[in-house]
């Protein structure tokens, strides 16, 4: 079989952003990560040098993880400068250390965004994402009230439009990614799934108007275009969704 | 004790309107006065939670992840049932319901499967009306693919990401509920005990996993959408956060818990890799659409993959069950793969694996129809194997999955203590003993949508509101409780880290309660779980402190409960001397090894009770009745 090279084994440096709290001041700490293959994703890696801590009587690093397949959005994690380790189309759980050779130095920060404060580590408060979304994020149908789904015909064009506006994770790296700490990829991409869609449209206006507003509450900054959310999202999101953002904002704001 | 399920009698087709309309209602002004605790944002909770606030109920909402959204609902990747029957194919409720209970090697309540099957077509309708972008035709109209265990068309789904699609439409509704203030949500918290007023549910003691702090939440009633425990495995498909815990809590409060022994190992995961590994990452069962699973022929032929000849390859699924082939429900293909690799015929590291192989498929249909169709799971297989599934077969073996059985529920979806809820996953119900792949999440939404809505409010209706104060003695009670364990967890301060001891656990039970039980693996895993419990308990170290994020000692709550879990799904196996569904022991199995039901003896759920951590459990049985669908031997030939 291919890539088996087993006996094979890398120790890294890996320099970690360590906090013990959001009020506290936080610091780089030095640790080598010792006997990993290139079958080792990220996390396991992490998982590995916290088993070494741990026994060795340090506090092992704090760090968001949970699905560990790419789809719940919970890990978060900046790895030598770029949100998600910077490999196209991928989670820091699906990274995986062939990536990487021996001797590396790996830096690791948490999302840095004004809006996402620091609990501990490497891990961050991102319910401001949950409060864009409850500012409009979704059709107001109420359970039991729906016609039957064929009713609404939607063409398999606007349905795939849909569809790749809705594969957000709700990781925040476009945030973390951003020059000023947008989530205008993660709000166009919830926007536009809805204007796409023949049942979105009823609230079409206030939608944008408040889920921008609640954006701006929650001390997300604005898009000059660096396209860096684009190619920092594990799902690929285009930035397109941002110009449909600002298309259907200013349609709001006109009629 | 014989348990009853309350079941309504009479035409199954008229069970669940009857009873709807036999039920107590709450009237609008009073439904503000009752407080309803959800614990689990997933599929059944999120949907739950949303439909009851939108009912003017005041509803609070739990979960552990920093987000509803992320409840691993959100992993699902295939699709949803429903018996919509837009295809022509055939399909009906009648037939998805006789699916299901067949499915279910025919250990699941009749009546519960039906209103499952009759709820199934509203939910489509639902999630399309949210704006959940399920695949389309040309002209504009619904998809459908099939799945396992069926032979007409019902599963909808939204590219390989339905569980998402699904998920972020109950979470949305749920974030609608929040900005109306109906709902009130509490991420990063996590439930540890149920506290009783009189036997009944009232409340829940959590833990504030940022701060540490503990606290009480008195409701009403307690609706338990916790999910299943496939973690107790230690390398499952699950979330690594998953696990039994909360169900756990309500067990020890006095909560039955039926089947453990019902888990489901899902035949296509990637393989394992190596010791380090921390899960097992489930590809798709639509996948078997086109994929077909085979391995060689002949023993060691070490060719690669695409140098062995047709004739040279066995493709065992469709040797085996010529009607179904590839798409025999998970169980079957399960035990298939396993029996290949046990004759010394699987392929990669190990020889555990099975190939599942496009090429026929590309050759028919190209590569990018089968990049359509599939094309996220291709990367995702790509992401951790570096193989390329276009060019050279996929390697996939059977992983710990999903949970059956669950905490024991009547018809209401009410336990055995009064008040207390269970939804989806986290409850017994529908799926006998094996579930048929985009089951799941036509559970968790139905339970959620549109069953709790109506039996809870004939619950309430006969309760008073706010029956337990936040400084009652109940709630002191368990506040204490709650805190003593966790300061014992933490003066442990052995030299086994709590990673290592949910391994050693797991291995266990993979390898003594994994795809095939006997009695004396069985019984020795009864007898070595105390030990491995005794060990933790004497020297775990968790590093730390209790007031503070604190990720060790969340773990070890966990793996603690997981340590006291495992050894009741082995209890509940060894007692269950038959093979049905995710339950193979190999005693009991036909000449052609496919399992053997004992109908006379074990035609019943079994709910145990709990009497103590280190006595044996106390079991009830609830007998089922099969009246709608004639009992017989499951075949897929």
């Amino acid at each position: 079989m291919s890539g088996q090279n087993e006996h094979r084994t890398m120790t890294l440096k890996l320099i970690v952003w360590r906090q013990k709290g959001p009020k506290e001041a936080g610091r780089f700490e030095t640790y080598v990560a010792r006997g990993i293959t290139e079958h080792h994703s990220f996390l396991e890696m992490l998982d590995v040098v916290n088993q070494d801590l741990i026994k060795e009587g340090q506090e092992p690093i704090t760090f968001d993880h949970d699905c560990r397949e790419g789809i719940c959005g919970t890990c978060s994690q900046v790895i030598n400068g770029q949100p998600h380790g910077g490999q196209t189309r991928t989670t820091v759980c699906q990274l995986h250390m062939r990536k990487f050779k021996d001797g590396d130095a790996i830096y690791i920060e948490p999302w840095r965004a004004r809006a996402f404060p620091i609990l501990r580590d490497l891990v961050v408060d991102r319910s401001a994402l949950d409060r864009i979304i409850q500012a409009g994020g979704y059709t107001s149908v109420r359970t039991g009230a729906a016609p039957d789904g064929n009713s609404i015909l939607i063409s398999k064009e606007a349905a795939d439009y849909a569809m790749d506006a809705a594969e957000c994770i709700g990781c925040g790296a476009c945030v973390a990614a951003c020059p000023n700490g947008a989530a205008m990829l993660f709000t166009g991409a919830k926007v536009s799934q809805l204007a796409a869609l023949p049942q979105g449209q009823v609230e079409a206006r206030e939608r944008v108007n408040s889920m921008i507003e609640a954006m701006q509450e929650c001390g997300f900054g604005n898009c000059t275009n660096h396209y860096e959310c684009q190619a920092a999202c594990p799902k690929g999101i285009d930035v397109k969704f941002i110009a449909r953002l600002n298309r259907e904002y200013l349609k709001a704001l006109m009629f | 004790m014989i348990l009853d399920g309350k079941s309504p009698t009479g035409p199954i087709e008229q069970t669940w309107d009857r009873h709807r309309f036999d039920m107590k209602l709450v009237n609008p002004a009073n439904k503000r006065k009752y407080k309803i605790l959800v614990v689990g944002t997933g599929l059944a909770g999120a949907s739950a939670a949303a439909s009851l606030g939108e009912l003017g109920y005041n509803v609070e909402a739990f979960c552990y992840q920093d987000s509803p959204r992320r409840a691993h609902s959100i992993a699902a990747q295939g699709g949803i049932n429903a018996a919509k029957n837009y295809p022509n194919d055939g399909d009906s409720i009648r037939r998805l319901f006789y699916d299901t209970v067949k499915g279910g090697d025919f250990r699941a309540r009749e009546a519960d499967v039906w209103r499952l099957a009759q709820v199934s077509n509203d939910i489509i309708d639902q999630c399309v009306a949210q704006g959940v972008p399920f695949a389309r035709d040309y002209a504009g109209y619904l998809d459908n693919r099939s799945f396992g265990g069926a032979q007409v068309s019902r599963t909808f789904y939204a590219r390989g990401q339905t569980g998402q699609q699904l998920l972020l439409g109950a979470y949305s509704a749920l974030m609608a509920q929040v900005k109306a203030g109906t709902v009130k949500i509490f991420p990063r918290t996590e439930v540890m005990d149920i506290v009783l007023v009189n036997g009944e549910a009232k409340g829940v003691t959590l833990r504030d996993l940022i701060t540490g702090k503990y606290r009480t939440h008195v409701g009403d009633a307690v609706i338990l959408c916790s999910g299943g425990y496939a973690n107790v495995y230690d390398l499952s498909t699950m979330a690594r956060g998953a696990s039994v815990s909360a169900n756990w809590a309500a067990y020890k409060k006095g909560a039955y818990f039926a089947n453990p022994c019902y888990t489901q190992i899902h035949p296509t995961c990637i393989p394992q890799s190596g010791d380090y590994q921390s899960k097992l990452t489930l590809m798709s069962e639509s996948l078997r659409n086109d994929g077909r699973c085979w391995v060689p022929r002949n023993h060691g032929d070490n060719r690669p993959p695409n140098d062995i000849p047709e004739e040279d390859r066995d493709y065992y699924l469709e040797r085996k069950y010529p009607s179904f082939g590839n798409l025999a429900p998970r169980d079957i293909a399960s035990r298939a793969a396993k029996e290949q690799c046990d004759d010394g015929r699987g392929v990669g590291p190990g020889g555990r694996g099975v190939y599942l192989d496009f090429r026929d498929a590309i050759n028919r249909l190209g590569e990018d129809t089968i990049r359509e169709r599939y094309g996220n799971l291709f990367e995702m297989y790509e992401l951790i194997t570096a193989e390329n599934g276009y060019k050279v077969p996929m390697r996939i073996y059977p992983a710990p999955h999903y949970a059956m059985g669950g905490l024991w529920v009547d018809y209401n979806c009410m336990s055995n203590l009064p008040g207390l809820f269970v939804l989806g996953e986290a409850n017994f119900s529908v799926h006998g003993a094996n579930r048929l792949g985009a089951s799941a999440l036509m559970q968790g939404l139905a339970d959620g949508y549109f069953i709790i809505p109506y039996t809870i409010a004939n619950y309430l209706a006969q309760t008073k509101p706010g029956m337990l104060k936040a400084d009652a003695p109940e709630c002191q009670a368990s506040l204490q409780e709650v805190e003593a364990r966790v300061n014992k967890l933490l003066s442990i301060n052995g030299k086994r880290t709590v990673a290592e001891l949910h391994r050693e656990i797991g291995s266990l039970m993979w390898n003594n309660a994994g795809m095939a039980r006997s009695e004396e693996s069985l019984k020795e895993a009864i007898e070595k779980i105390p030990a491995i419990r005794e060990e933790f308990w004497q020297n775990v170290r968790i590093p730390g402190a209790g007031a503070e994020l604190n990720q060790q000692l969340e773990n070890a709550g966990r793996v603690a409960d997981f340590l006291e879990f495992g050894e009741l799904l082995c209890r509940d196996a060894l007692h269950r001397r038959e093979s049905c569904g995710g339950h193979f022991r190999v005693e009991y199995q036909t000449e052609d090894g496919e399992a053997l039901r004992d109908d006379e003896n074990f035609c019943y759920s079994a709910a145990w009770g709990f009497k103590g951590v280190d006595n044996e459990p106390e079991l009830h049985k609830e007998p089922l009745k099969f009246e709608n669908v004639e009992l017989a031997v499951r075949s897929y030939k």
